[in-house]
């Protein structure tokens, strides 16, 4: 899950990292009563989780009250990446001497964490030269120890002894600590700014591990998931949605990956991925259809190879939608694995014709589209 | 022979007495697999398919010998499960919850490094040395013993393209799942580099996916190898940005993606399958066979 700058801000703030000055609005007339009791020069930024903003016009600077609520009306309800923009940060202008970046995230080759920084920071990662950027993995059985963060400063090229040596210090153990007690994938600053003697961060990025959230049920996060990805996520499905016409539902994510790619081969393409995941039962596999069904597709498939899946119980999760709402498209089944032949009972039981192979029963479900 | 586990390997169960713990132990011991004991914190005393269940795995190893765990723990408890294991000292662990989460997935990894314990997910179907010896999930039928050694990350793919291989007269020396997670305890290479050692294994096939770089670490290794490589890669048309089902399997940045994967696997003298079944016909070419 993702947070929005201002919800990763907070976060900051709370761990004692320090953040600009500034408050979150959700009427861009409010703008001005912030930048009053700010009393400086104000930045107001879009709320959206994307890149870019400041070249798409989503950010802008005000010197006054009247000005600041100008600048909100301008960015509040514009588009930026196809994400509207409906909430506003206003926060002090910062004095800017130097741009850094920093970030901690989870490298999964090395299967330990890694914090990643660079005295050139303010531009995307990426696109700094690999001999500016400094890679630290942190051994999870030490974490994050004061000469660690003290060797990361001395790389960065600041001196140790300097008011900025030793906030910077502080602020990479911080950002371990924000890293860690909240299950984060990523925490990145950019740009981590040098403003007179202060080091702040003058944006945030947050992700927090999806698998983690029953233990961090406090924590705020922007909803990014469709009104189906969402319903089948509750149901402890994995659903994404696509733009072909051939609703497809597989037992795992490789198979299902798999599938869409043999839909492709033989000239289809897939309405959405849905993984039904290992040892779902009958109920939450109807559930599944009912949604594949209602976003009404030419065609579906069903591809099982079950292990942990039961055959049988796919079967009487296709006979109990037959039997209630029923498939308004042609549906094919490939139904191979654990209690095969008991699946299969019950699929002949109702008129359904099951494939042994997922090839043959893609290239029908291919066809099926094409002619409906 | 075989990797990693044989028909002599002490099977351990733990989470024996639940739903997915019972339904498996029953068709791991049909499937012939060594099963010695179970643990279940309380239910100490108890049996499952005549199975014995302890109360700890300290207790179960106090029982007897233990050469490999096999996990059906519900993610929440899954750590506290694997550090269990891996400090009675068990040398295989084999982790088949999904949705652990990744914090919890880099202190079990790192801890069993430390100990030298083989840990396989989390996130795994498992493993199988064919004819002798399953730990996990998969369906019984499929596997048979053979000179095909198979390493994957996803389960039910591996299934469909093992269920190829069987069909096409081409049995299984093991099959090893490493798990879906971004954060697992065996990697490909540590496999491949057994699989090169195994005297039963003539020819590897390797099922990845899109996401991450396991792939193309794994080229440089293959490059190596005396033995012959068919490798598929899954999530071909999918669009970046988007996760598909694995924690791991995300195009981001650009990175990880099919056609990088393959580049750098064909660079190595592997064979690409596009699609599952055309993984067999690709291995007899490689093998010389008709």
């Amino acid at each position: 899950m993702k947070m929005f700058e201002y919800m990763g801000k907070e976060l900051f703030a709370k761990f004692g990292l320090p953040v600009p000055k500034g408050r979150m609005i959700t009427n861009p007339n409010d703008a001005g009563a912030v930048a009053a009791e700010i009393g400086k020069p104000v930045v107001i930024k879009s709320q959206v989780l994307s890149g870019k903003r400041g070249k798409a016009g989503g950010i802008k600077f005000a010197d006054t009250p009247e000005q600041a609520t100008a600048a909100a009306n301008e960015i509040f309800g514009m588009t930026i990446q196809g994400l509207p923009v409906n909430i506003l940060l206003v926060e002090e202008k910062l004095k800017i001497d130097k741009e850094l970046y920093m970030s901690i995230t989870i490298d999964g080759a090395a299967k330990m964490p890694v914090l990643i920084a660079s005295a050139h920071g303010g531009m995307d990662i990426e696109e700094v030269a690999e001999e500016f950027i400094i890679k630290r993995h942190i051994d999870p059985a030490l974490g994050m120890q004061p000469y660690i963060a003290r060797d990361v400063v001395r790389r960065m090229g600041t001196p140790l002894s300097s008011p900025h040596g030793k906030q910077l210090v502080k602020i990479i153990q911080t950002l371990y600590k924000i890293f860690i007690q909240n299950d984060a994938e990523l925490v990145e600053i950019n740009p981590l700014v040098f403003s007179d003697d202060k080091v702040i961060a003058a944006d945030s990025k947050v992700t927090i591990d999806d698998d983690a959230l029953f233990r961090q049920k406090n924590l705020p996060y922007v909803e990014e998931r469709s009104a189906t990805e969402k319903a089948a996520h509750d149901l402890g499905l994995s659903f994404v949605d696509l733009d072909g016409n051939i609703a497809v539902m597989a037992n795992g994510a490789g198979i299902t990956m798999g599938t869409l790619d043999t839909i492709q081969y033989y000239g289809g393409s897939a309405a959405n991925f849905l993984d039904c995941g290992g040892g779902t039962g009958r109920e939450a596999t109807a559930k599944a259809l009912e949604l594949l069904i209602a976003k009404k597709p030419k065609s579906m498939i069903i591809n099982i190879f079950g292990g942990i899946t039961r055959c049988d119980q796919v079967a009487l999760a296709v006979k109990d939608i037959k039997e209630s709402v029923g498939f308004e498209c042609p549906l094919v089944i490939r139904l191979v694995g654990t209690n095969q032949d008991e699946g299969r009972e019950i699929l002949a039981s109702i008129g359904v014709e099951a494939f042994d192979f997922m090839a043959e029963a893609a290239e029908r479900a291919v066809q099926l589209a094409a002619k409906g | 022979m075989a990797i990693i586990i044989d028909e002599n390997t002490n099977v351990l169960v733990q989470g024996a007495t639940g739903n997915q713990g019972v339904f498996h132990t029953k068709q791991m011991l049909a499937y012939g697999t060594k099963i010695v004991a179970g643990v279940t914190p309380g239910k100490g005393g108890a049996t499952v398919e005549g199975v014995p269940i302890f109360d700890s795995v300290a207790a179960a190893c106090e029982s007897q010998k233990i050469d490999a765990s096999v996990l059906f723990i519900p993610a929440p408890f899954t750590k506290d499960a694997v550090f269990e294991a891996v400090d009675a000292g068990i040398g295989v662990v084999v982790v088949v919850t999904e949705g652990v989460p990744v914090h919890d997935e880099i202190q079990m990894v790192s801890y069993a490094n430390r100990k030298g314990t083989i840990v396989l997910g989390p996130n795994t179907f498992g493993i199988v040395s064919s004819g002798r010896c399953k730990m996990g999930i998969p369906p019984n039928k499929y596997f048979v013993e053979g000179p095909i050694g198979v390493v994957a990350r996803s389960g039910t793919l591996t299934y469909e393209i093992v269920g190829n291989l069987t069909a096409n007269g081409l049995g299984q020396s093991t099959v090893v799942g490493m798990g879906g997670d971004r954060v697992v305890g065996t990697t490909f290479i540590d496999v491949l580099k057994m699989f090169e050692k195994d005297p039963l294994t003539k020819a590897v096939v390797l099922i990845g996916e899109i996401g991450g770089n396991a792939e193309e670490t794994a080229s440089e290794y293959i490059k190596t190898m005396s033995k012959p490589v068919v490798g598929y890669i899954a999530g071909k048309s999918a669009p970046p940005g988007k996760r598909m089902g694995h924690a791991g399997a995300i195009i981001e940045r650009g990175k990880g993606t099919f056609q990088g994967k393959v580049e750098a696997l064909t660079a190595a003298g592997a064979k690409v399958a596009t699609l599952p079944f055309e993984v067999p016909g690709l291995i007899k070419e490689m093998l010389g066979m008709k």
